[in-house]
Parts: C-alpha cells; structure tokens; sequence
C-alpha cells in the first residue's frame, strides 16, 4: 500500500541544515492502522507529511499503490492529494463555516451537485453523531466535536488513506477513545489504511496494529504492537511503554533490595488464561514472590506484566524459567 | 447653511463611494498576489513580491497631494478633465490602492496556516483556496480593512477638496478659511467627525456580526 524507501528530508536554512528524517523505510499495508510513535522533535509530522507531499523530501522514495509520489507534477500530485485525507492536531476547521459547510467542502471543491453534496454530508454527520450540530460553527464545539468534523471532512471524498498528525493528542483521554474507536471503525467498514503519529502510547495501544518508534529522524524499532509491548528492545520503547500510567514497577522495584531472580514476565491475552506460575511453583522446588503486576488492553488482545522473585536453587529457578519461556511467555531477567 | 452644506456632503459622498470601489478592486488583488507569492506562500514567486512591494512602497511614500497633482493627466486622460468631485476620484483612487493592498494583504496573512495546509492536503488549487478559504475566512477582518480604508479616503477627500475636488473639505476651507464664516466650518468638521464615526460604528457591528470565530 503505502511504500517508504530511504526517505530523507532536511530543513535548510541559509546555511544551516537540519535532518529531521534520516533514510526511513516503511511498508505500510493496506487497512492497517499504522502508528509512528516518537518524542517531540522526533521528525514524526515531517514523516507522515512527506506522503501527501506537504513536506517536499529531500531523497529517497514513496510509493503508494505502486504509484511514485515523490516524482509527481504538481497536478497529478493535487489530484493524488484527494485520495488522501488527513487530520490534524488542531482539526484546522474552516472558522467562518459551519458544520456542514466544513463537511461539504471538499465535495465542492469537486464541483458536485448540491443535492449529492447535501445527501453526501448529512450521511457523514449521522456516521460522526453530529447531525444536530450541522448548522453550528466550530467555535461552539468541543474538541472532540471539532475532530469528528474533521474526521467526516477528511472521508467525505472516500480516501483510501487517512494520515492522523497527533489527531487525538489536544483531546483528553476519554474524548481520545471515542475518536479511536471511531478510527477503527473507519478502518474496518471502509477498509482505510491509517497512519496515526502520536506521542501517546496510550494511542497506540489502543487502535494500532503496528508501531514504528522515531527517534531523531529514524526509525529505530518496528513490530507489531504485541511485540513491541511484550519484549521491547529499545529504550525509547520502554519508556513509553513504561509511560502508561498502569506500568510504573520498574521504577518502583529496586532489583538489589531482593534477595532471589527478579525477572518480569510478559504474556499475551491466551497465555495469561493458563494458571503457568502456579503450576512452575508446583513443578518445581521455588517459592514465588509477586511483586507487581498489569495488564494493557491492546487493540486485539492484552498484553499482561509480572514482576515475580522466583527463590530457590540457582537449578530449580532456571528450570522454572524455561519452563515459563516453553510456554510462550516472554521472561526477562532483571537480576 | 443647509443648502450649503448638503450639496458638499451629497459630493463627499459621491467621491469616497467611488474612489473606495475603485481602490478595492485595484488593491484587493494586488493584496492577494502579495499574500501569495511571497516566500512559501501558495504560489511562491520573489522576484514577483519584490517588484510588488517596492512599488506599493513608492506608490504609499508619496505625499497624498503631490500624488493628486502628479497624477493630473491621468485624470485628464480617464476623466477628461482635472478638478471636480469625478476628477478626484482617479487620485483618490490610486493613492488609496496600494493601502488597500497593504490592509488586505495583513487580513489575509491572518488566516490560520493550518487551514490552508489543511486545503492542500485535499487537493484544493490556488484559485478555489483563495476564493474558498482565505477570503471568506478573512471575511470580518477585510471588512475592517475596508473600513479604514473608507474612513482613510474621507480625510483625502477633504484634502482633496481644497485643490478644487469639491466635497466637505472643500466648503471648509472655502467659507471658513476664505470668507471667515467659521460656522460653516464647524459644520463642515462636525459632519465629516459624525461620517467617520458612523462608518467605523458600522464597519466594527458589521464584523462582528459576520465572523463567526
Ligand atoms: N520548517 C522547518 N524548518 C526547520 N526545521 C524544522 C522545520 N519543521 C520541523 N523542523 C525540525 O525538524 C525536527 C522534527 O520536527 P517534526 O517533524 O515536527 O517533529 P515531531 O512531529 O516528531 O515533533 C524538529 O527538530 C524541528 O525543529
Ligand atoms: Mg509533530
């Protein structure tokens, strides 16, 4: 779907240059919800706007469909454009307009007919839930309102791709599910591929299918976001992930206060349902020490946490971690 | 005092009526090319800004009465004559264009950047997202802009009044400078403090009423 080859921009000012993406690779597939996640300053917003182009890159290539978009005139690149949509942090709603009038238009930017348009926006505003604010402004609208505006705006011409810069990231968190759940229905109705950039972790646990971490400029760990929770290989992933507010033991939890092996498990949402530590405790001669523990409820599945002090023979306790990593769970060592 | 002043106002009126129209159309283009053709603008064109600034630059330094007499045969041209309220109105209406580009062109830039990225993103070309998103958005603070404008070419109109354009200022200084009828002067004065506060008021509820933000 969306193919990103050795993409480089930098910013040139006078002399000075800057590199805010660095030989980035992606591939993107279709009707996934596609999350790039990175701290401010990561090169995030330049990433996601090289692929309609509002940022111009400097070298490599995007294909979209095939289709090169980086060696586009600048007419077919407009039209390209309307297969697009795209939302932002600040919804950029037109504020002399109303709900309606935003909603309308980008199907008369098409020249449609009033009475398609008409019929067009009025299904839209039923899909947002926003049928009773159709002849409001957007200064008399919250934010989460603001951004389902946008959102219908931005599916009004049926795109096959939506780019979300930090969509959700001005909202708080309960109007941010709402605008998740109503992304992923996008999705899965429409079959829409979505690339959200986020700085929330929160974001991408909840709708994306995969993450790709940034860290200045460059993409440095990518999975799916299973993986990405249940063994982190990065830093920058482990912050973030430890950034969610239920995952604070590792800080909390000083591995030299404890005596036995501290190691911290991650399972998925069909191994946790198996009673494995209960059964380590009895197959083998160690006694356990629950020290914490958490869930994440991700998109598909959960993604579970326990820090536990395994204490015993050095022989037993390593018996009962590959007891533990033969079934599927993923055993980090901590001491 | 009545029939004096009445004629006076009704050319004062004819004059900036004109003179406001013909300087909108003239300066309201010249205030949308600069808007965009300046550096990263929607249709980026320096050299093109450049020549457009110097000359805005120029054209706003003159002195608004040596511009009047200098632009003498233009109004000839145009008119066919010099002096009279018709006459002015070419003056009037070139001195006052380039402001009016200035005015609309600082409107204009109010615009919200992520509006119009946000246009370019659904593929919108340059002509609908000036017409369907930086005017109308624009909309409450250009109509200020005109405002000031009209209140702007109330002030030459006086002045042009006293090389013959006719209008208020021309009865004031005709009577009250001339003839030392001071009352009509005063009249004269007050009626143009009363024109330019009512169209302030107007302009100011008018923007209001419209914008929507
Ligand atoms: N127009 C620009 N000119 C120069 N530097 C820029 C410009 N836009 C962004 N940058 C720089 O590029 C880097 C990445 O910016 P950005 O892509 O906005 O990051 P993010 O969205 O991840 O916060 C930042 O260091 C920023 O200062
Ligand atoms: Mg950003």
């Amino acid at each position: 779907m969306i193919d990103i080859k050795n993409l480089s921009k930098d910013y040139i000012n006078g002399k000075a240059s800057f590199s805010a993406v660095k030989d980035v690779n992606l591939h993107i597939n279709k009707g996934e919800i596609f999350g790039i996640i990175g701290l401010s300053g990561a090169g995030k917003s330049t990433l996601i706007r090289c692929i309609n182009r509002l940022e111009e890159p400097t070298s490599g290539k995007i294909f979209i469909d095939n289709v090169d978009i980086t060696s586009l005139d600048k007419e077919s690149l407009r039209l390209t454009r309307k297969e697009i949509g795209m939302i932002f942090q600040h919804f950029n709603l037109l504020a002399q307009k109303t709900v309606f009038e935003n909603i309308a238009f980008p199907l008369s930017l098409e020249g449609k007919s009033k009475n398609y348009i008409e019929e067009k926006v009025d299904e839209l505003l039923e899909y947002v839930d926003l049928t009773d604010k159709k002849d409001s402004y957007p200064s008399q609208l919250s934010g989460g309102q603001k951004q389902r505006v946008a959102i219908a705006r931005a599916i009004a011409n049926n795109p096959k791709i939506l780019l979300s810069d930090e969509g959700t990231s001005a909202l708080d968190p309960k109007t941010t599910k709402s605008i998740l759940s109503l992304l992923n229905r996008i999705r899965n109705e429409f079959g829409i591929t979505i690339v959200m950039i986020t700085h929330q972790m929160e974001v991408v646990k909840e709708i994306c299918d995969r993450v790709a971490i940034m860290e200045e400029g460059k993409v440095v760990e990518l999975n799916t976001v299973e993986n990405i929770f249940r063994n982190p290989k990065t830093k920058t992933a482990q912050s973030f992930i430890n950034s969610l507010q239920n995952n604070i033991e590792d800080e909390i939890i000083n591995p030299s206060d404890f005596e036995g092996k501290l190691i911290r498990l991650s399972y998925l949402g069909q191994s946790a349902k198996k009673p494995i530590v209960s059964k380590a405790i009895k197959e083998f001669n160690i006694n356990v020490n629950i020290l914490s523990g958490n869930i994440n409820k991700l998109h598909e599945s959960n993604v579970g946490h326990l820090v536990l002090e395994l204490i015993g023979t050095d022989v037993e306790v390593e018996n009962a971690i590959s007891y533990l990593r033969n079934e599927n769970v993923h055993v980090e060592v901590l001491q | 005092m009545i029939d004096l002043v009445i004629p006076s106002l009704l050319e004062t009126l004819y004059m900036v009526f004109f003179s406001t129209i013909f300087s909108v159309l003239l300066g309201f283009p010249l205030g949308i090319l600069l808007v965009i053709t300046e550096k990263d603008g929607l249709w980026e064109k320096p050299m093109l800004n450049k020549i457009l600034n110097s000359i805005i630059n120029l054209l706003r330094s003159f002195p608004f009465l040596i511009l009047m007499i200098l632009l003498f045969p233009l109004s000839k041209l145009i008119i066919g004559k010099t002096i009279g309220t018709t006459a002015t109105i070419v003056p009037l209406s070139i001195s006052a264009a380039p402001f009016v580009a200035r005015v609309m062109e600082s409107s204009l830039k109010e615009v919200d950047k992520g509006v119009i990225e946000f246009s370019l993103s659904m593929g919108a070309t340059i002509p609908q997202i000036i017409t369907k998103v930086l005017i109308p958005e624009a909309l409450p603070s250009i109509i200020l802009g005109i405002t000031l404008t009209i209140i702007n070419l109330i002030g030459y109109s006086a002045m042009a009044g006293s090389i013959g354009g006719g209008g208020l200022g021309d009865l004031a200084i005709r009577f009250g400078l001339y003839r030392f009828q001071t009352d009509v002067m005063i009249v004269a004065v007050v009626i143009i403090v009363i024109l330019v506060q009512s169209i302030q008021f107007l302009g100011n509820t008018l923007a209001e009423k419209i914008n929507k933000k």
